[in-house]
């Protein structure tokens, strides 16, 4: 009745069969499929939401760092300390101790310096034809466009020979120029300021906000001496006098050495004695970017902490379920191990049971994020953006996770004693 | 003559709470290939202990085993389990086939484990499943199977790898009696084509179709008796009624 098989002629070595251990998992997985979805989801949820969250962190940071950039880069901002009158010191809001001279030797006397430019504001109502606006004068020179890095968007900016001799031209903001002339040109218009006629000459390209949330377009800009004789009044006192220096530092030079040489510069200008403080305060914009920084670390290192406990807690939801499993299949596992599984097998088998489990819900939890961080662009309108890396890095850590807390109950199913697993009711 | 199985001195002692028990004293008997052979005794005469010490699930503490002139004791675990796998299969009285898989499925398993490929394994495993007459049943599940069936597609699994010797413990316990001869009758077919059998059962007329019967009592071999084997046909037919054949 009954001829035996041919015999199996491979008696090869074999390795550890990978697609069928796969096959295997996925149908170990899908038998209990409730069981596995719920013991996913705690990886889910963890992936999602640092997903999600890593995404509003890297938008609203690239959003700071433009924000930062649109200001100008290596700039460093003289402010001036409060004058001196007679020994009273007349505090920050006080006269501005700094001088349109003060610029120009920083500009010559600092080698790290490529521009230094004072520009003194003032707010004023200007008017063009029946339209008027109150916005910011800035008074100052070429240089000032150059060391924020701005540039006009249509017509031109000062040229040094308007700068020095108090011709009546004006640049207008972005923000003015739409409020005063609409969708007119305005390049070849009139605009008064304090009823002094100025010709306009350029509109600035757009900046927007500053970090402090100004507009920075909501300013006109005029040439300094212009200023000074026509409408800032100067009296004889401080007709020299300027509110900041925006001093700009030569690409790769070391922005903390200038700022030292600018308050020493400044110390000795203003004769301050060895024992006072400074008399200018030095604003640097990477300080800002550093503290924008720190507080962008602060918040990876605490959306790392969220993730690095919620992987924890859904590992530790795989590894016991991995090994309720184990428990479960004690006969199946035994009756491998009779019919020719190595130990290496049967760990394969549940390892490869356990990081599928812990990819899976990584997985899901990466498209759950990237739809939430879509959802929080659309309604809340928050810049978000989904890194690459922090996808990948999600998922090799899941699979990582599965791999770490799988391992265990893996190991305890290769070395179950076929004869007692056999048994196992 | 080659010799299939060499047994010296073979001796197993458990370690049951603070004493020592010896479930298996100094057996020392060798089986030929194709040779069918039953192990008699009691519950605790260490049957079972020396079915699962020739099916290499289990290291003897004294004494020698030659599975084919190798030295079963020398082997590291991973040897053991290709010898399993290349020499042996197992047929249990509670079948131990995966629920969730198929008859075919199942009786694929061995072969995964000697890293055939997928389509040849499935191949083998149908002419398996032929074998012991179930062709038309390979993508039923077990619960789909009766209990003689489901034992068929355990005994198929012991046989696809073509093994020298099947090691059967209780194979026909979990069976009525019409069914435990029907699998008794594919047993003497598989061993007229050659396999040997070393088959552990309490039952004395299940043994009568086995052509050697060895005895156990109290851990020791009592009996080593050759017998010519019952027909199996025979008493198929002399049985009172046919229930419906499994």
């Amino acid at each position: 009745m009954t001829s035996p098989l041919p015999p199996i002629m491979s008696t090869a070595r074999r390795g550890i069969d990978v697609l069928e251990a796969l096959r295997g998992a996925l149908a170990a997985l899908s038998a209990n499929f409730l069981r596995s979805i719920l013991t996913a989801l705690g990886i889910f949820i963890g992936v999602a939401a640092v997903i999600a969250t890593v995404a509003v962190g890297e938008g609203a940071r690239r959003q700071v760092l433009a924000q930062i950039q649109s200001l100008g880069a290596n700039l460093l901002i003289v402010w001036g300390g409060s004058a001196t009158m007679g020994g009273v010191r007349l505090g920050a809001g006080g006269r501005s101790n700094l001088s349109w001279d003060d610029a120009a030797v920083i500009a010559r006397e600092i080698p790290e310096v490529q521009v230094a430019a004072g520009s003194i504001r003032q707010t004023f109502q200007v008017v063009a034809g029946n339209q008027n606006w109150s916005t910011i004068v800035l008074a100052t020179e070429p240089d000032y466009f150059i060391a924020h890095e701005w540039v006009a968007d249509g017509g031109r900016l000062f040229s040094p020979e308007e700068a020095a001799g108090g011709r009546k031209v004006v640049i207008l903001g972005a923000t003015v120029a739409e409020m005063l002339f609409a969708e007119e040109d305005p390049v070849g218009r009139e605009i008064r300021i304090r009823q002094t006629p100025f010709e306009v000459i350029g509109i600035m390209a757009r900046k927007g906000q500053n970090p402090t949330g100004q507009d920075q377009d909501d300013t006109v800009f005029v040439p300094y001496w212009t200023a000074r004789r026509s409408v800032m009044g100067a009296s004889r006192a401080n007709a020299r006098q300027v509110g900041v220096i925006s001093v700009k530092v030569h690409e790769g030079e070391d922005m903390a050495a200038a700022e030292d040489a600018i308050r020493a510069l400044m110390r000795q200008r203003h004769r301050v004695a060895a024992n006072e403080p400074d008399s200018v305060s030095i604003r640097n914009l990477s300080d800002i970017q550093a503290t924008r920084d720190a507080s962008a670390r602060t918040l990876s290192a605490l959306l790392a902490s969220v993730a690095a406990v919620s992987l924890l807690v859904g590992g530790i939801g795989v590894m016991n379920i991995m090994l309720v499993s184990v428990t479960e299949r004690t006969r199946e596992i035994g009756l491998r191990l009779a019919i020719g599984a190595r130990r290496r097998d049967v760990l394969a088998q549940f390892l490869l049971e356990a990081v599928m489990l812990a990819l899976l819900g990584g997985a899901a939890g990466v498209l759950a994020g990237m739809a939430l961080s879509h959802i929080l662009a659309d309604v809340a309108g928050w810049p978000v953006l989904v890194r690459a890396d922090a996808v990948l890095i999600a998922v090799g850590v899941s699979a990582l996770t599965g791999l770490f807390f799988g391992y265990w109950p893996a190991r305890r199913a290769a070395h179950l004693d076929p004869i007692t697993a056999l048994r196992h009711e | 003559m080659t010799v299939l199985i060499e047994t010296i001195g073979l001796t197993k002692h458990y370690q049951a709470g603070e004493g020592v028990v010896a479930a298996l004293k100094d057996v020392s008997l060798s089986i030929t290939p194709g040779n069918f052979v039953a192990a008699m005794g009691p519950s605790g005469s260490g049957k079972s202990t020396f079915l699962n010490l020739i099916g290499c699930l289990d290291s003897a503490t004294h004494g020698s085993y030659r599975l084919m002139n190798e030295d079963v004791a020398a082997l590291s675990h991973d040897r053991l389990a290709d010898l399993r796998s290349r020499r042996l299969g197992f047929v249990f009285q509670s079948f131990n086939l995966l629920p969730r898989a198929d008859a075919l499925a199942n009786v694929e398993l061995p072969l995964i484990y000697r890293g055939m490929p997928r389509r040849q394994r499935r191949e083998r495993a149908a002419e398996a499943l032929a074998a012991v007459g179930l062709a038309d049943r390979m993508h039923h599940r077990p619960t789909q199977l009766s209990g003689g069936q489901q034992q068929r597609v355990a005994i198929a699994r012991a046989i696809v790898g073509s093994p020298d010797l099947i090691l059967a413990d209780e194979p026909t316990g979990a069976l009525d009696t019409r069914t435990g001869l029907s699998i008794m009758a594919l047993f003497q077919a598989l061993n007229q084509g050659g396999v040997g059998i070393l088959m552990v059962t309490h039952d004395p007329d299940v043994a009568r179709y086995a052509e050697r019967v060895l005895r156990f009592r109290d851990g020791r071999l009592i009996a080593d008796e050759t017998q010519i084997p019952a027909n199996v046909a025979k008493a198929l037919e002399a049985l009172p009624e046919a229930d419906d054949a499994a």
